[in-house]
């Protein structure tokens, strides 16, 4: 079911088709903190990703890797070190963080589709109300990714009628319709049912293929293994382990990072 | 199945239709009638008491009812023993219940008003009419101005006719329409400002809400009425109308905004997160996403607030404006109609106006609650 039965040299053939930039940054994180009250949620984050690589995020519930992709397009504040995405570094200025949040797509667990809205207007309401796009213009390009998806059939239908790995289709489209440079996924195959986790990942994996930069929590491993240029493994709010997929897999250094994959490869 | 433990289906089972035992006239009375013992006594007891009720509500109101009188329409018509409803009585005042002092060489001015009025509201109200941009700017923008000067008059040779002249029905429909278009959109600033995160804003509403809700209508119009002029300076005055609806505004946004804040409580965070990510910003995410969901979620409360707006339209009779239920007050106070029934039959009229309209608000709100479902739920 997973696309994970691929072997190892066929994985690194597919991950060497998509480049990695050496010298341009995505991402750079240096010394972050963040604290909900009075505690500390994520401790001392440093991560620079570069453009076009594609990181997973592992780890147990409560380890601070959702808050860390949340502080990238500020849906949360961090209150130490810095964050730099794109060449803006975001600090309470509204501007900048708007204009990050255009250039930075995200995918959420519970899809957050708008239920008012038909799936059309879903994914042209932002190129439209942010972007300043033409209606007909921003309808042309929403079809070209619903396409993509392969779902264009379901344009005028509400989110509501949708199963949960068409809506969380819908959601992938609704972010490249803004042409983000970066993407983040919270969860995005957690809230599925088994049987439509894999369309879903075949949209990620697509997309990885075309060269997006991508930060993705995620438990699904064979996706990491398939499509990861870097596996991060996060617990108690700080990175313990970082490594390229088959290291990471075969060969995890720390004792938290071998009881964990213990736990979820059976 | 068998007793073993395997089993593969070997033939689909075809769907089939329900047994009739379920279906039909004797089934539905068997499921909402009689169900149970319980059920079957309230079914009884229902009965009983309409067939207490309806016979003798029929004779007042219809057969021992005074529909017509071929001498003109008098009062005498209604001095008998036994009379019933008096309903010459309202034929004879219907100008007065619909139009107040209004002159009456001047009433088709009046007309002219509804008519423009329904013929703006009309594409408003239908979801598939055409031109609705052009039709909200018509009946928000240019429609308050020409009814405005068709009722007061004083341009175009239109004779001035002040407000106290205004009255009746028309009255009620103009307070009321006023108060609801005024307070829906101040109640949702209120409600936005009640969860704004900048403390003076946030205090500000707060403090509005709460003191409005807090005061009785009537103490309102009272300090519209008669405290008011006191603090104007010397030589100023402002309509005494236009401060009972100025009153009724303040007074129903509070409300309205608590009705609101309801729905924005509603929203899950995901909504507010999915546009932000998107780069909507805040203005843009509260009218795109969050109001319009919000505001769908709160149909029946709002409905609800408008129709309580309508039918405290009919307190302003307490400082001397002579709405609907004012009007039928004060012919019931005329000698020449004294009868035994006829202040009855105008306050059943009166009840009935009422009525008609917050019904037709109820059930079109239920018809845009229905429009609006686009089946979801998060």
């Amino acid at each position: 079911m997973q696309p994970a039965s691929q072997t190892a040299p066929a994985a690194d053939a597919q991950r060497s088709r998509m480049s990695v930039s050496k010298s341009e940054v995505a991402i750079e994180i240096a010394g972050m903190h963040k604290w909900y009250a009075d505690f500390h949620v994520l401790r001392d984050i440093n991560l620079k990703v570069m453009k076009g690589e594609r990181i997973v995020i592992a780890g147990p519930s409560g380890s601070g890797k959702s808050t860390l992709i949340r502080c990238i397009n500020r849906l949360e504040e961090h209150q130490k070190g810095t964050i730099v995405v794109d060449g803006i570094e975001l600090t309470s200025d509204i501007k900048r963080i708007d204009e990050v949040r255009r250039e930075v797509g995200m995918v959420f667990q519970h899809f957050n589709l708008f239920p008012h809205l038909t799936i059309l207007q879903n994914l042209t309401l932002a190129p439209i109300w942010v972007r300043g796009i033409p209606k007909a213009e921003a309808e042309e390009t929403a079809m070209k990714y619903l396409t993509r998806v392969k779902i264009p059939e379901q344009a005028a239908k509400f989110p509501g009628q949708l199963s949960g790995g068409q809506q969380q289709r819908v959601a992938i489209a609704r972010s490249l319709c803004m042409n983000p440079k970066i993407m983040l996924f919270d969860e995005p195959t957690s809230a599925l049912d088994p049987e439509m986790i894999k369309e879903v990942l075949e949209v990620m994996v697509d997309l990885a293929e075309d060269g997006m930069t991508m930060i993705c929590v995620t438990h699904e491993m064979g996706f990491a293994r398939q499509v990861a240029n870097r596996v991060i493994f996060m617990d108690q709010g700080q990175i313990i382990e970082q490594n390229e997929p088959e290291a990471f897999f075969s060969n995890p250094q720390h004792e938290r990072t071998k009881l964990f994959l213990s736990q979820i490869l059976h | 199945m068998t007793d073993t433990t395997v089993f593969v289906r070997s033939q689909m089972e075809p769907a089939a239709l329900p047994p009739k035992r379920s279906t039909g006239l004797v089934a539905w009375l068997r499921t909402n009638l009689f169900a149970t013992p319980g059920d079957t006594a309230m079914t009884i007891i229902a009965m009983l008491f309409v067939a207490w009720l309806v016979p003798p509500l029929w004779q007042f109101l219809v057969t021992d009812a005074v529909w017509s009188d071929p001498e003109g329409l008098r009062g005498e018509a209604c001095r008998f023993e036994g009379v019933g409803a008096c309903w010459v009585f309202i034929q004879g005042r219907f100008n007065f219940f619909i139009y107040g002092f209004y002159p009456v060489d001047q009433i088709w001015r009046v007309n002219v008003m509804f008519l423009l009025g329904i013929i703006f509201i009309l594409p408003l109200l239908v979801p598939r009419a055409p031109f609705k941009r052009t039709a909200a700017v018509m009946f928000f923008l240019v429609y308050p101005v020409v009814a405005y000067f068709l009722m007061a008059g004083g341009v175009f040779g239109l004779r001035p006719v002040p407000t106290n002249f205004w009255g009746g029905l028309t009255l009620t429909l103009i307070i009321s329409l006023i108060g609801i278009i005024a307070s829906t959109p101040i109640g949702i600033l209120l409600a936005l400002g009640r969860q704004s995160k900048l403390p003076i804003i946030k205090a500000f509403c707060v403090g509005f809400i709460e003191l409005w809700r807090a005061v009785p209508l009537i103490t309102v119009l009272f300090m519209a009425s008669v405290m008011f002029p006191l603090f104007m300076p010397q030589g100023v005055s402002v309509d005494n109308l236009a401060r009972a609806i100025v009153g009724i505004i303040l007074f129903e946004s509070a409300y309205m905004a608590e009705v609101v804040r309801g729905g924005l409580q509603a929203m899950p965070r995901g909504q507010y997160e999915a546009a932000y990510a998107l780069g909507l910003n805040k203005p843009k995410t509260m009218g795109l996403i969050i109001l319009p969901q919000a505001l769908k979620h709160v149909i029946p409360g709002i409905v609800n607030t408008f129709i309580a707006l309508f039918k405290d339209t009919s307190l302003v009779s307490i400082i001397g404006i002579f709405e609907l239920l004012n009007t039928v007050r004060a012919a019931g106070s005329d000698i020449n109609w004294s009868s035994p029934t006829h202040a009855v039959t105008g306050y059943i009229f009166a009840g009935f106006v009422f009525w008609v309209f917050c019904f037709a608000m109820s059930r079109y709100s239920i018809y845009m609650e229905r429009r609006l479902h686009t089946g979801h739920k998060r």
